[in-house]
């Protein structure tokens, strides 16, 4: 009986231990964005609009050795005319301190709704991209990066 | 720190009517987060280029808001549809207010 009584108590106690790990893990990732943050700005921007898949190309290495210099290449599919171009396209991370990566506007004048640049990404996580057309439809693409070298200088 | 931002663009210096361009951009800049720590602890300051923006003879043809968490020496490329002979303007807007700019000429013919 005493030693049963023991043992409960020895997995009270693991299980308490292993609840704090989880907690402080949790605490940790809280310095962090995540989806609903990410959902949070889109929010913001476009309220309660559904988002259609398709038209975005989003060009993110599958794999990131240095997440400091991630290159990041969208084309979004579009006529780019003055009646029906692609007005704006935001990028989001959900795994980075702050859940911006860069907003884009196009003109017409650009032909075509085309941009690269470079981001750092803290761990690996999902980058999501909205595409906003001149018509008001809204697109949406996601890709997934892993990350093997965090890029926060930490 | 560090010396001047220099701004490095490259465009095509002639083009046929209607045909597509891509423009390169890259400047020279820390790119501080905000997010970073010294050695005693404490947060370096955030510093970053926040606006990158084209335009061609005076009308705006692109922008771009940058984040923290775009790259040191931000890289930044984009298309154009050249139509007429004119020149470029970028520009480059710091966290501290100032503006680089680069002027590029472009000949359609």
């Amino acid at each position: 009986m005493d030693f049963q009584q023991a043992g409960l108590s020895r997995r009270h106690a693991l299980k308490a231990g292993a609840f704090a790990a989880v907690a402080s893990l949790l605490g940790a990732k809280l310095a962090f964005a995540d989806e609903k943050t990410v959902a949070d700005e889109l929010k913001k921007l476009y309220g309660d609009k559904p988002f259609a898949a398709g038209k975005i190309k989003l060009d993110v290495p599958e794999i990131a050795e240095n997440g400091l210099v991630v290159p990041i290449n969208i084309e979004v599919e579009s006529p780019m005319t003055d009646a029906d171009y692609v007005k704006a396209v935001h990028v989001y991370a959900d795994g980075n301190p702050l859940p911006g990566i860069v907003s884009y506007s196009f003109t017409p004048a650009c032909g075509k709704a085309s941009a690269a640049t470079r981001m750092r990404l803290a761990q690996t996580q999902n980058i999501v991209c909205v595409a906003e057309m001149s018509s008001g439809a809204l697109h949406m693409a996601k890709a997934n990066v892993k990350v093997t070298i965090g890029g926060c200088g930490g | 720190m560090s010396t001047k931002p220099t701004p490095r663009v490259r465009v095509p210096a002639k083009a046929a009517a209607g045909e597509m361009i891509e423009i390169k951009t890259l400047i020279s800049h820390e790119m501080e987060s905000g997010q970073r720590k010294d050695a005693k602890g404490e947060t370096i300051p955030r510093k970053i280029i926040n606006k990158f923006s084209a335009s061609f003879n005076g009308k705006p043809v692109f922008s771009a808001d940058w984040h923290p968490a775009i790259s040191a020496n931000p890289y930044q490329s984009f298309f154009f549809k050249a139509m007429e002979s004119g020149e470029f303007t970028f520009t480059w807007k710091d966290d501290d207010g100032s503006e680089y700019t680069a002027k590029n000429k472009l000949t359609v013919g």
